[in-house]
């Protein structure tokens, strides 16, 4: 039998292209090349399947033109009629997620041929497309490679052949709430009494039916009298005072800084620059109010639009920091930012 | 972090470039930026038009905190 063709999506810096000041590269079809993590998926394949082409895109040009861009790469993966497409793995890359989500979507939906990706369950890209297309749960670094190869190529053989895929658990994707009806071995008394038991023994147990976790918060309020208002400023862009005094990580961020503006009208390429690793930082650094608008606020603030801005702000870096950390970080300077009568907060992102 | 900011009681409006992000983690009100190395500039632009620019989506970010919402949403042009 022939092999499958493959198509594989990877970023600018998987295709060894360059880092975030190559991140705007546009979609590039290398027909009968295979490039970086596309070595390793030809190994699992083995004789079963073969990547007869690489897609190549920056994660920002992608993000910042994803019509143009997926209308670009469904004519790529079309022109090279493959069986499957395989996208990434992303790991923990926000950007690059939600762009293997965003493709392998569309070439499963457009083109009509099976798609699947790989990243860790916290990447933004997970929840988005995790009931559209398979994603092989990854650990959150590049690290996690060889385990993610393991899983995603022989699933995108299984994808390919139309074969029957089996549950979550055992191909190794996140759950994406299909159920499907099955005879367990054992009878739903006999597994309720085990489980009880090992819970009152306090060992751990797996439940069978896991609750949905949905976290959502309701809009507060809008604010009533803005002339009034005192409005902070909060970045996950990492704008720190030049130096970076709190030594906030570049990436997977351990803490967060505040920061006095009091008297600052302009951040300068002098006096504020950026700590995050994310996203090529030579525009925040030649300029911090291009990710935090404290000039503008300045202006506002004197024309009497918005009453105050308020002295401190908070910045920390959102680049592959864990969901736990920011969360923690934000409900410690939100306690505080309601303490010293802040009334709203404008929170920009990179 | 915004959802965190919101839960505290003070409204908060997320500036992001990718907005799917922001529905994702659940921002209540949004206002999509320009690109995400540089959300509030353009540094193609004049430094005057530029900053016009920023204070534009700023303009608009302090409307979204003026404005009552009850579900998510994203404040275009």
């Amino acid at each position: 039998m022939a092999k499958l063709r493959v198509v594989h999506y990877i970023n600018q810096f998987f295709a060894q292209i360059g880092g975030e000041e190559k991140a705007d590269y546009p979609a590039e079809l290398r027909a009968g090349e295979v490039v970086g993590p596309g070595m390793a998926l030809m190994q699992k394949f083995g004789d079963e399947a073969e990547i007869v082409a690489t897609v190549v895109c920056g994660d920002s040009y992608f993000n910042e033109n994803i019509d143009k861009a997926t209308a670009d790469i469904l004519e790529m993966v079309k022109s090279q009629s493959p069986d499957v497409f395989v996208a990434g793995p992303a790991f923990n890359a926000g950007r690059y997620g939600v762009a293997c989500g965003t493709i392998a979507a569309a070439v499963q939906e457009q083109l009509g041929i099976p798609s699947v990706t790989g990243m860790y369950v916290e990447n933004p890209g997970a929840d988005m497309f995790k009931t559209k297309i398979y994603i092989v749960s990854t650990k959150n670094s590049a690290a996690g490679m060889r385990d993610a190869v393991a899983k995603l190529a022989p699933l995108a053989v299984k994808l390919g052949k139309g074969e029957r895929i089996g549950a979550s658990a055992e191909e190794g994707y996140i759950p994406n709430g299909v159920r499907v009806n099955f005879f367990e071995k054992e009878r739903g008394s006999a597994r309720a009494v085990k489980m009880l038991i090992k819970k009152l023994a306090g060992k751990p147990f797996e439940t069978e039916f896991p609750m949905p976790v949905f976290d959502r918060v309701a809009p507060n309020p809008p604010v009533k009298d803005m002339a009034h208002a005192k409005i902070a400023l909060v970045t996950s862009g990492g704008i720190v005072p030049k130096g970076n005094p709190d030594h906030i990580e570049s990436s997977s961020a351990s803490h967060y800084g505040e920061y006095d503006i009091t008297g600052v009208m302009d951040l300068t390429a002098d006096t504020f620059e950026t700590a995050h690793g994310g996203y090529d930082p030579v525009y925040a650094n030649a300029d911090a109010d291009r990710v935090l608008p404290v000039d503008v606020l300045r202006d506002l603030e004197k024309e009497g639009r918005i009453g105050s801005l308020h002295h401190l702000y908070y910045a920390t870096v959102g680049n592959g920091t864990a969901v736990a950390s920011a969360k923690k970080f934000a409900a410690e300077f939100a306690k505080k930012l309601k303490d010293d009568g802040v009334d709203a907060v404008i929170l920009t992102s990179t | 972090m915004v959802k965190e900011v919101e839960r505290a009681g003070l409204p908060v409006v997320h500036m992001c470039t990718v907005t799917p992000i922001s529905m994702t983690v659940g921002a209540n009100r949004i206002v999509p930026t320009i690109a995400i190395p540089h959300p509030l500039g353009n540094p193609a632009l004049e430094p005057a038009e530029e900053k016009a620019l920023r204070r534009r989506l700023v303009e608009r970010a302090l409307k979204a905190l003026e404005t009552e919402v009850t579900d998510q949403t994203i404040f275009e042009d």
